[in-house]
């Protein structure tokens, strides 16, 4: 096994820890909610490098491909795209909402520091 | 803790998680391998119902319940962020907006000349999701975003001129109650939540994949207005809510 | 003739009608008088709880437990084509719990001043579709949006009151938090679906089972609970978890505490049963369930005693619980399932009741402040008992629903191998209704002496607005008929015979994994075969008496401090330091969560996985 094999997928967790450490170490919430992102997109990276087979074709088959040509034709597999796609629709959706949080928490704290958001404690 | 005691923590606990994934993803089957049992059985049910794009079928047929529980997500993130976003108890919204700057010249003209062009676009990934990639999804943001060419070109009042927010509330929540009725269309007529009624059609014609383009259209209008919604809330807290 | 419903009519609707609900809400909700929104909404929200109570009979009374559809018609099979709802008495269970606390909490709304346009109500309904499909689907990447549904919801809902900074504030760290482990939750997924190319839980379930476990199913079995284990609020996933009740309106806090908590455990352990249960060695499994559970009961009953906050102190307090629970169902056999699930059950209710006090109390006198509240309420004449009775059932006291499951669970968990769990049981439990007691005594009494205000000026005060305009003058019917009737309901699950039978069956389908492969493959399997049920026993009642008993003295103690000889100095200083230890790392801080997050993996990676390497 080379390091090729794994690579895909070490991006990914990399990503993952990536967004952690950008959320740990913040002092900007929008940042935060941005690093959040970032370690989504690792999911994305795993799942689509999953579905990966060398030398597939998409799993798009054009109008002119009949259909008993199309089941033998290799492709990538398309249930991670699909459940990418789902991924991708939360975490916008997702990132809306925490945008919408933070620009709350600009306005009524007036600071978008974590370290002076100090009113839950203990 | 201390930001120090905290990034420490974090090293120690992301070596950890770290080490995790690593002896994890050591062991999963190697990048571009050829074990893929679902999709195996997913190409050949999508083809069997006619489906051109096999991710749509995915989407929208097989795991199409994974795609209204992702659509009442965008529901409840649209409606959320409206919650969130309103004006407060000590703000209120301006009825009159300053008049921006007026944009460049080339800008207006790029932009007015896009904006057909794009919901058109738009309109066609939404048409043909089941044959070319694309799909409500997809169609819905070039759809929703599209629109605000309109802000760029001729300002937040050109867009509000042909924005009115309630009608779009009101495509958000058909778009979605038309995927659950399509659902129960299914659940009537087969005995299946979701099942296909309509007739399979021809592989890569337009009229195809039963009740795939259906719920495209649905999605479609559903994502389109809520990207317009989720648009119009930021907008609105950023040039209209002040302060009392 | 509504018996011979099938489960494919049931289970979808019971999701798709709340959808549809929010729907009509959305679109008409501003056009028409509050009323009809309240109306609406509480008609929506019976008739899911209508279709919930049926799949629960109709499963329950099925002799093999499980029943299952699926979506689209793309089932039985295998391989697995589609997503099957799989509807067993705890799915259904528990799905019966969401809607009933979902209609107790819209009919406490009724007097709520601002539903933003309907848009509350909307949120509520969605909020329960989103539990409903979580419970009912037997697919793992389904249950992650569902997962998501009810993540999103949340966190909108957490923020409602936007004007209140702390509302704000504890709403975004919710997301964060909950949002990346979700995340690693679906990393999670896509590990397993590299190794077996399944998604549904019984294809997973077959495709792993036979294996070594290795380090996939290790980092893939850690993974996908990590998501769930943060909702669960187990220590140190938790941080979230006080912050967001403290902050989020009453009714929110009531599905919150009563059952979404919990539908994290019901995550863990159905993953655990069904998937894992087969590959990964069972006592290292119950270790690592014994160890996050008793941490989280420590940790959550001592800082449920330090709260000044009455939301705050009922938010750790369901900290408290939600490790008792882990700790019961971490037994993974019939007897310490069963007692978890009553537990559950009458936590629900209790809970929930407890925290409409509390909503009362900030709507009556606007604070929600035990110590700034010191004899504000004398004049009350029900809340008062109804509050002290709602401490007690938190205590365990018979014939309570509460306290029924505590002594079901302490016993199993006691003959599974932990002898001293009845004494942690009964501390834990006497712990946090002592805190309810003291804040009982203290706000309605005028009991004990009036303390210094200003005794830690560095506590989270509860200085909050009323969720009403301008203050009550009295509470409500609105108001107070949810509470009773919760309440009523957690007395009547501790007293009626043939609960503790029935949670024993329903805890045997829970662990009859050959019945849920069979069922999810539209095969026919054998019944499983009953266990004992356990109901009220003399030890039971007595542990139950006890900790009442210990938890009344706990809150005396609390109220007259300092008519009591003093620890040592040093001691004192010591106790200190921990204390102020403890709640530093509450620090409201989303980086410092992240980080126990990340500690919190390391920790479930290192209790499962080092005693494989070192086997």
């Amino acid at each position: 096994m080379s390091i090729l094999h794994v690579y895909a997928y070490l991006v990914a967790g990399w990503l993952l820890l990536g967004g952690a450490f950008g959320i740990a170490r913040s002092r900007n919430l929008i940042h935060a909610v941005v690093c959040l992102s970032i370690a989504q997109s690792g999911t994305y990276v795993l799942l689509i490098a999953i579905g990966y087979q060398s030398g597939a074709s998409p799993p798009v088959f054009g109008g002119s491909t009949p259909p008993d040509v199309a089941a033998h034709s290799a492709v990538v597999d398309p249930v991670v795209q699909a459940m990418t796609l789902t991924d991708v629709v939360v975490a916008a959706t997702v990132t809306a909402l925490l945008l919408a949080l933070a620009v709350q928490v600009a306005k009524r704290h007036g600071t978008l520091d974590p370290d002076e958001l100090t009113s839950l404690r203990g | 803790m201390t930001r120090r005691v905290r990034l420490i923590v974090f090293a120690a606990a992301a070596a950890a998680v770290g080490v995790l994934l690593v002896v994890t993803v050591v062991g999963m089957p190697p990048f571009g391998n050829a074990f893929h049992p679902y999709r195996d059985v997913a190409v050949a049910a999508a083809i069997a119902h006619q489906t051109a794009n096999v991710v749509s079928g995915v989407n929208y047929d097989l795991r199409a319940f994974d795609t209204l529980g992702e659509e009442t997500i965008l529901l409840g993130s649209v409606v959320g962020a409206a919650v969130l976003l309103r004006p407060g108890r000590e703000e209120r919204e301006r009825t009159e907006v300053p008049e921006d700057e007026p944009p460049l010249q080339a800008v207006r003209l790029v932009g007015y000349l896009l904006l057909p062009v794009t919901l058109v676009l738009g309109l066609d990934v939404v048409a043909h999701g089941h044959l070319t990639p694309g799909g409500g999804f997809q169609g819905g943001v070039v759809l929703g975003t599209g629109l605000h060419l309109l802000y760029l070109a001729g300002g937040f009042r050109a867009l509000e001129r042909l924005r009115a927010v309630p009608p779009f509330e009101v495509g958000e929540a058909v778009g979605t109650a038309a995927f659950v009725a399509v659902g129960i269309a299914g659940l009537a007529v087969t005995g299946s939540f979701l099942a296909n009624v309509l007739p399979l059609g021809t592989f890569g014609s337009m009229p195809s994949s039963g009740i795939v383009p259906l719920l495209n259209v649905a999605v479609g209008m559903e994502v389109a207005s809520g990207v317009i919604l989720l648009l119009a809330h930021f907008l609105d807290q950023a040039l209209r809510v002040e302060r009392r | 003739m509504a018996l011979s419903v099938p489960v494919a009519v049931l289970a979808p609707l019971a999701i798709g009608a709340p959808i549809l609900g929010a729907c009509l809400l959305l679109t008409v909700g501003r056009r028409v008088p509050r009323r009809l929104v309240d109306g609406t909404a509480v008609a929506v929200a019976a008739l899911v709880l209508a279709l919930d109570v049926l799949l629960l009979v109709r499963s329950a009374g099925d002799p093999a437990g499980h029943l299952a559809t699926w979506i689209g018609g793309w089932g039985p099979g295998s391989p697995a084509l589609g997503i099957a709802l799989v509807a067993d008495p705890f799915a259904a269970g528990a799905a019966v719990i969401a809607a009933a606390l979902t209609v107790a909490a819209l009919v406490y709304t009724w007097h709520y001043l601002d539903s933003a346009e309907a848009h509350f109500h909307a949120l509520l309904l969605l909020f329960l579709a989103g539990m409903t499909g979580f419970v009912l689907s037997g697919d793992l990447f389904d249950m992650f949006v569902f997962f998501e549904l009810m993540g999103a919801v949340a966190y909108a809902l957490t923020g409602f009151r936007v004007e209140e900074p702390t509302s704000v504030q504890g709403a975004l760290a919710f997301g964060v938090v909950n949002s990346f482990g979700a995340y690693v939750t679906l990393t999670g997924i896509g590990v397993l679906y590299a190794q077996t190319g399944q998604l549904g839980l019984a294809p997973l379930a077959v495709a792993l089972q036979g294996r070594p476990p290795g380090a996939v199913v290790v980092g893939g079995f850690v993974l996908v609970v990590t998501g769930f284990c943060v909702k669960a609020a187990l220590v140190p996933f938790h941080f979230w978890l006080d912050d967001a009740h403290a902050v989020a309106p009453t009714p929110v806090c009531v599905l919150f505490s009563g059952i979404m908590v919990e539908l994290g455990l019901y995550g863990v352990f159905r993953v655990t049963t069904v998937v894992f249960g087969p590959v990964l060695p069972h006592a290292d499994l119950q270790r690592t369930f014994l160890v996050l559970g008793t941490l989280t009961a420590l940790l959550g009953a001592v800082l449920c005693f330090l709260q000044r906050h009455l939301k705050r102190l009922l938010a750790y307090s369901t900290i408290a619980h939600v490790g008792l629970f882990t700790i019961a169902f971490g037994t993974l056999d019939p007897a310490g399932t069963a007692g978890a699930a009553l537990y559950v059950a009458g936590h629900a209710a209790t809970k929930s009741a407890l925290f409409l006090v509390a909503g009362s109390i900030l709507d009556r006198y606007g604070s929600v402040d035990e110590i700034d509240l010191h004899g504000a309420g004398r004049r009350a004449r029900v809340l008062p008992w109804l509050m002290l009775l709602g401490g007690f059932a938190l205590a365990g006291l018979p014939p309570f629903g509460s306290g029924l499951g505590k002594a079901v669970s302490e016993e199993a968990v006691a003959e599974a191998g932990a002898p001293w769990a009845p004494a942690l049981f009964v501390l834990v439990s006497a712990v946090t209704g002592a805190a309810v007691l003291r804040a009982a005594c203290r706000i309605y009494f005028g009991l004990g002496s009036r303390p210094d205000k200003d005794t830690a000026p560095l506590d989270t005060k509860g200085s909050e607005e009323a969720e009403v305009k301008g203050l009550l003058k009295r509470v409500p019917a609105t108001m107070l008929g949810p509470l009773v009737v919760l309440l009523a309901g957690g007395l009547v699950l501790g007293v009626l015979p043939g609960v503790p039978q029935a949670f024993a069956e329903a805890a045997d389908h829970f662990l009859d994994r050959a019945g849920y492969l069979a069922s999810a493959f539209g095969t026919a399997a054998a019944p499983a075969a009953p266990s004992p049920a356990s109901g009220w026993t003399t030890s039971g009642v007595v542990l139950g008496l006890v900790s009442s008993a210990l938890a009344a003295l706990l809150a005396l103690a609390a109220l007259y401090r300092d008519r009591l000889p003093g620890p040592s100095a040093v001691g004192r200083r010591i106790g200190d330091a921990v204390v102020a230890r403890l709640r530093g790392l509450h620090s409201g801080h989303i980086g410092d969560y992240i980080t126990w997050l990340l500690v919190g993996v390391a920790l479930l990676g290192a209790l499962v996985g080092l005693p494989l390497l070192a086997g």
